[in-house]
């Protein structure tokens, strides 16, 4: 098996199908972005692989002893919680090295007492550098100042070229079209 | 007085002072802290209930307990947003007043509940907290990890395939033994008060989660210790003072 996900004709949803079928081959070391307007069902795709939104039709394959990581577009709830970056980092795993130094400095302050694009890096982080083989982004960029966004695309880029494989979700098309390899547009059309 | 008196209600109330600070950083954390009232209520009706019975009151008070932690999450779905603790919490509580007021064994007993016992603390009670408070933190110990992750990153946690029951049965059930038992010793406002405030100032004022846990204890067994000496020298129930002392602590400091 040389894919680490394939879906065929992926229909999901919550409690109705919501998206359009999806045909998708990720392999290792690949980034997929997928892109559509509002409404078209990206996040309900993501979610549908990792095991959370139902699938009405169609099939997902996973490599065997895959494993997975997610992030989501919300924020972990650490308001009001004494937890540092550093023990988040630990909790999942992920390695400090390769933070922006604006970010390296503040590693052992409480999550809940950094700024919001910092916050969201750092949770971003910690999904990114889990150990996984498969990693699923939804709008990673969300929140992100232009050098958050230069620093995660360069990082995307070397974790890829470590071997993970990745599925993007982002509107930021100039995002997308930097980091991806390939690009599906969730209206039927495959780009690249 | 004799201090040998006291030695041992003193003991088994610091065993408390220690793990309920602790226990109720991890109730906070999962936002589950009034559960910890809803078991010490449950646990004082099922006391009340085995007395009733002819059962020794602490196995119905761990007993009802356990079942509450047990099958608390079968109602979570159904009863989101802390409902199944606030049903919980007035079930137990309507049971027992119900029961003390109909029956005049229960009416004492249910008193002692309420206010707490710990100066009738003995050898045979000391020893049976002290091994459960010993386990309970080793448990804590053990699965404080998963317990974050699943609560910061939930579908991380499914995703590596962690067993879920020791973070959530596990854990429910634990804390609800727990409560049984801290109850029976230091009565239901008693035992809140400590699972409540000494987190609720940590959280707001500590820089990370050790520390939390830290503060927690440290404000925990200082305002036992505090309340137990003022509670003795003024001849006064010691529930009550703990939480009034608590109570003050948490308006200067926070």
């Amino acid at each position: 098996m040389s894919f680490l996900l394939r879906t065929d004709s992926l229909v999901a949803g919550w409690e109705q199908p919501a998206t359009q079928p999806l045909d998708l081959v990720v392999a290792a070391g690949e980034i997929v972005g997928l892109t559509g307007p509002n409404g078209v069902g990206k996040s309900t795709l993501l979610a549908a692989i990792a095991g959370r939104a139902r699938v009405f039709s169609g099939r997902i394959e996973q490599k065997p002893g895959l494993r997975l990581a997610l992030q989501k577009q919300d924020v972990p709830p650490v308001v009001g919680m004494p937890l540092s970056g550093r023990e988040l980092l630990a909790l999942t795993g992920a390695t400090p090295n390769g933070l922006p130094a604006w970010l390296a400095d503040r590693l052992d302050s409480r999550l809940d007492r950094l700024s919001g694009g910092q916050r969201h890096y750092l949770t971003l982080w910690a999904v990114l550098q889990a150990p996984a083989d498969l990693v699923l982004l939804d709008e990673p960029t969300n929140n992100l100042d232009v050098a958050g966004v230069d620093h995660l695309t360069e990082h995307l880029r070397d974790r890829a070229a470590a071997g993970a494989g990745m599925v993007v979700v982002s509107h930021d098309s100039a995002f997308v079209d930097a980091v991806c390899d390939r690009v599906i547009a969730l209206e039927g059309v495959h780009v690249g | 007085m004799s201090a040998d008196l006291f030695i041992i209600p003193f003991l088994t109330g610091l065993a408390f002072a220690v793990l309920l600070p602790a226990l109720g950083s991890y109730l906070r954390l999962r936002d589950e802290w009034l559960a910890a009232l809803a078991y010490s209520h449950v646990a004082a009706a099922g006391a009340l209930i085995a007395l009733l019975l002819g059962v020794p009151p602490v196995l119905g008070g761990l007993a009802t307990a356990a079942l509450a932690g047990a099958s608390r999450r079968l109602f979570a779905r159904r009863l989101s947003g802390g409902a199944a603790d606030a049903l919980l919490l007035l079930a137990g509580w309507g049971g027992a007043v119900l029961l003390a007021a109909n029956a005049p064994m229960a009416e004492r007993l249910g008193h002692a509940l309420f206010d707490g016992q710990l100066y009738f603390a003995d050898k045979d009670q000391l020893w049976p907290v002290a091994v459960g408070v010993a386990l309970a933190l080793l448990v804590l110990r053990a699965i404080s990890s998963r317990l974050l992750l699943a609560r910061v990153y939930p579908d991380l946690f499914r995703l590596r395939g962690l067993p879920a029951w020791p973070t959530q049965v596990g854990f429910d059930l634990m804390a609800a033994l727990c409560l049984a038992m801290a109850t029976m010793t230091l009565g239901v406002m008693g035992a809140f008060a400590l699972v409540f405030i000494p987190p609720w100032l940590a959280f707001r004022r500590a820089a990370n989660w050790r520390a939390g846990l830290r503060w927690a204890l440290g404000i925990g067994v200082a305002a036992y210790v505090a309340a137990f000496a003022l509670a003795l020298g003024l001849d006064q129930p010691f529930g009550p003072v703990l939480a009034l002392l608590l109570v003050v602590t948490a308006l200067l400091v926070a």
